[in-house]
Order: C-alpha cells, then sequence, then structure tokens
C-alpha cells in the first residue's frame, strides 16, 4: 500500500454554473467538497477524473489533463462514483489479474472487512454495503495517487465506516491526496486538512454558461 | 417460358382485396380507413414509378444512370436507419454512419456477387446489379439498424458500469467491449434467422420471383443460397462497421463516453 506523492493543482475549472474553481491539494492532503444536492459536487469529481468535459486546467505533479493520455490520467486520478458499475457476474473479473499480487489484494480485503469468498460470488448477490467496498477496494488495487471519493460510506454501518476511514488515513500518511464528497459533516471534519463550499446553482452567478 | 403478363385489369382486380383491410377497419372502428388509403396508394405509385425508373434505366448504355440510382438507393436505406433509432445522437455523423457503412458493404458485395459469381458481360448491367444491392442494402439496413440501437440503448442502460471501467484506466473499446458484443449479436440474428427459417418457413423472395418468371425451381435455388452466403457476409461485415462507427460516436478522443450526444429518448 504505497502510493506515489502526488499534488492536485486545479486553475479555474468551469463546471456547470458555478463560478471559477481553482484549488490545490498537496500530497497527503484530504479536501473535504461540501455542498447541497445539484451544488455540482459530483460534476466536479467527474470533471477532475476527466469522465466529462471541462474548460480550465488540471495538474497532477505538473502534468496537465490534457497532455496525459486519458487512461493515463485516470489512473493517476482515481474517481469511485457514489453508485459504483459492476460489468461482470462476479467481482474478482472486476480487478486486474497481472497488476495485483494476490497477497496486495488479500490484505486490502482484509483491511475492508470483506471475506475472500465475496469475490466469487455473483455481484446482484451483494448487498450494497459489500458492493461499496468492493468499488474501493478496485479503485485502489493498483495505489492511485489522487482519490476522489463520491460518498464513500453511505451505505456503511459506523464499524465499517471507521475501517474505510482507517483506510484512508493510511493512504493520506503515504503521500496520497484524496478528494472526499460527503454528506456526513463529522466525516469531512475527521479526515479534512481543508474544504471546498459549493454554492448551489441558483446562488451562483445568473447567466453563467453551462455545459452541454 | 411459361411467363404470364398481368394487364391493368388484372390489377383492379386485386386491388379489391384491399377492400377486406376496410372492412376490418370499419368494423373494429380502427380509424386506419385513410391511412389505409394513402398508404395502398403510395404503394402503387412508387413500384410504377422504380418499374418505369429500372425499365429507363435498363435501356441506358451508361453505368452513370446506375450509379445514380445505387447512391440514392443507399442514402434512403441510410436515412432509414437513422429514423429506426430509438435514442438518435446529435447531428449529421449519425447519417454519415448509416449511408457510409452501406456503401461500403454494398459496394463490396455487389461487386464480389455480381462481376465475381454471376459475371454477366458486361458485369455492371443494371438488371443484376441494382436487384443485388437492393437485397444487400435491405438485410444490412436492418442489422446495422438493430446494432446501433441496441448500443446506443445498452450504453445508456449501463453508463455506471462503463464510466467504471474508464474510471479505473480502460480505454474506450475496452470499457464498451460488453456493449458492442451484445450489439452485435443483436444485429446479427435476423439474418441467422432467416437462413433456418428459408425453405420451410418462407419462400425467399428472389427465388420466388425468378420461379414465377418461369426458371427452373432448381436454378433458382442455386441463385438463393448464392444471394444468402452474400447477404450473410455483408451483414456482418456492416454490423461490425457500424458497430465500431457507434462507439466512437458515443465517445470522444479523451475516451469519454458522451451520452450528451444523444437526444433524449424518443417515444416509441
Amino acid at each position: 500500500m504505497e502510493c506515489k506523492a502526488a499534488v492536485l493543482r486545479v486553475d479555474k475549472l468551469k463546471i456547470a454554473n458555478l463560478p471559477p474553481l481553482s484549488f490545490e491539494v498537496a500530497d497527503g492532503e484530504c479536501m473535504g467538497i461540501e455542498g447541497r444536492s445539484g451544488s455540482g459536487k459530483t460534476r466536479l469529481a467527474r470533471a477532475l477524473a476527466d469522465l466529462e468535459p471541462a474548460h480550465g486546467h488540471i495538474f497532477v505533479n505538473g502534468a496537465e489533463r490534457l497532455e496525459t493520455p486519458p487512461t493515463e490520467w485516470r489512473r493517476l486520478v482515481r474517481y469511485v462514483s457514489a453508485e459504483p458499475g459492476w460489468w461482470s457476474d462476479t467481482a474478482r473479473e472486476a480487478f486486474p489479474v497481472a497488476a495485483a499480487s494476490q497477497k496486495a489484494l488479500q490484505r486490502l480485503l482484509a483491511s475492508l472487512d470483506i471475506a475472500p469468498g465475496l469475490l466469487d460470488r455473483p455481484v446482484s448477490l451483494l448487498s450494497t454495503g459489500e458492493r461499496q467496498r468492493l468499488a474501493l477496494a478496485r479503485a485502489l488495487i493498483d495505489d492511485p495517487p489522487v482519490l476522489i471519493l463520491d460518498e464513500p460510506t453511505s451505505a456503511l454501518d459506523p464499524r465499517t465506516t471507521a475501517l474505510v476511514e482507517e483506510l484512508l488515513r493510511y493512504r493520506l500518511l503515504s503521500g496520497c491526496s484524496i478528494l472526499l464528497i460527503s454528506h456526513d459533516r463529522a466525516q469531512i471534519d475527521r479526515l479534512s486538512d481543508l474544504r471546498l463550499q459549493l454554492a448551489p446553482l441558483h446562488e451562483a452567478e445568473a447567466g453563467g454558461a453551462g455545459a452541454s | 417460358m411459361t411467363y404470364v403478363s398481368l394487364d391493368v385489369a388484372h390489377l383492379a382486380l386485386a386491388a379489391t382485396l384491399i377492400l377486406i383491410n376496410g372492412a376490418v377497419s370499419w368494423a373494429f372502428a380502427l380509424g386506419l380507413g385513410r391511412t389505409l388509403f394513402i398508404n395502398a396508394t403510395r404503394m402503387t405509385i412508387q413500384l410504377a414509378l422504380i418499374g418505369f425508373v429500372l425499365n429507363w434505366i435498363f435501356e441506358q448504355t451508361s453505368p452513370l444512370w446506375t450509379v445514380a440510382l445505387a447512391l440514392i438507393m443507399v442514402l434512403v436505406a441510410g436515412y432509414e436507419i437513422v429514423s429506426r433509432l430509438s435514442r438518435r445522437p446529435k447531428g449529421i455523423e449519425v447519417y454519415l454512419l448509416g449511408s457510409g457503412t452501406l456503401l461500403v458493404v454494398g459496394t463490396f458485395a455487389t461487386v464480389f456477387t455480381v462481376a465475381g459469381l454471376i459475371g454477366p458481360d458486361p458485369w455492371y448491367q443494371p438488371r443484376y446489379v441494382l436487384p443485388v444491392l437492393g437485397m444487400v442494402l435491405g438485410n444490412a439496413m436492418t442489422g446495422i439498424a438493430l446494432t446501433a440501437s441496441t448500443l446506443l440503448e445498452t450504453a445508456a442502460r449501463e453508463r455506471p458500469a462503463i464510466e467504471a471501467r474508464l474510471s479505473l484506466g480502460a480505454d474506450r473499446f475496452t470499457a464498451m467491449a460488453a456493449t458492442l458484443r451484445l450489439a452485435l449479436k443483436t444485429g446479427l440474428m435476423p439474418i441467422l434467422n432467416a437462413m433456418a427459417a428459408s425453405g420451410v418457413v418462407s419462400l425467399p423472395g428472389m427465388m420466388t420471383g425468378q420461379i414465377l418468371a418461369g426458371l427452373d425451381p432448381i436454378e433458382a435455388t442455386k441463385y438463393q443460397i448464392m444471394i444468402m452466403f452474400v447477404i450473410a457476409g455483408a451483414t456482418a461485415l456492416g454490423v461490425v462497421i457500424a458497430g465500431y462507427a457507434t462507439v466512437l460516436l458515443i465517445t470522444d478522443a479523451r475516451h469519454r463516453l458522451r451520452l450528451d450526444r444523444l437526444h433524449p429518448p424518443s417515444k416509441v
């Protein structure tokens, strides 16, 4: 569990009707992103992972988003959506076979309290919480330097939430940077070094250019 | 030749059968009378016109007229593909996708069949080129429309799964591999089913026509078997080209899934 230290710098990023966003998250820092539903949190997260077009510059360790191949960029900036999708019958197929050593995978699963047997059970039979933790494991297995987590513990009980937070703290210690979207104020208080408050759409500047 | 010519009186007599449709519409209050009248008239005029057009083209020595009609057929079939999509992409590219694919597939299959297999002299006679092209286009069109339609609908439905793969660093073709496979399979089903049913459930149109025109059934069958293979090959090629083109259409160079390039779902 080591990820290269990463500095994320965002320069005048334009999301929907929000004013241009500029911020920096240094290595080992966690930034909490707050805002009401519909304020553009998820769109910001998707734009950072380059899943949707947005004007502005995003840098990881000085490498600009559009100058980095998209597949490479998403290995640097890993987005975990609030409702992770699955494309295979079992979760095991979602983990890269060669890339991760089995030992690292087992360690990761153990730290999230996922029984190894769950990997081979049909995804449709898993609980929402199990799927959420497996999606997190799947995103962490190749140690991406920047993590963007959209409500990572929304389906978890306090005990597993604590496990996830512990894992994230460990990542931060090893130099990762994390952007955390959460409705849970207390969680952001526990993990974040800085926070970004997104103003709801109607409070943002009127007549701002909406991305299509 | 045992060919029997029809005159207008025969057609008028056959047209009386359309009264059955009228009676059904009236008896069940379907309100289809107007549509029935318009569509029956359309059918008659369209077929009569194409008869005269073909007659005229067959008399021309220049193959340019054949090419012109072939291009019109390709464009109309391409337009038909787009109109069958329930999730229609914005912009003009989708028309290019439909007609362009048909142009490639239709040219290849028609030249291969007429010049390579049938081999009349000269090979580009409209009497051979246009019917073969028509059959290829009709079937390829169905396959392509099904493939593109399935791909677009599935991509919209499976967006979380596709974007999960993209987020994990997959390129757009890897992320959409399962979607593409389903779309290709769906597009190939009609021609596979047609091959299984032909001769048992249905007597294919071309063979029936040749038999009615007085051709020996064995000879007619040989033609039909040949054309089935050609159609199957052409459809497979068309479905693959259209499948990849559709993936390119709803993703961008940054390997993002761009569902914003689709119109909202139309009510079907």
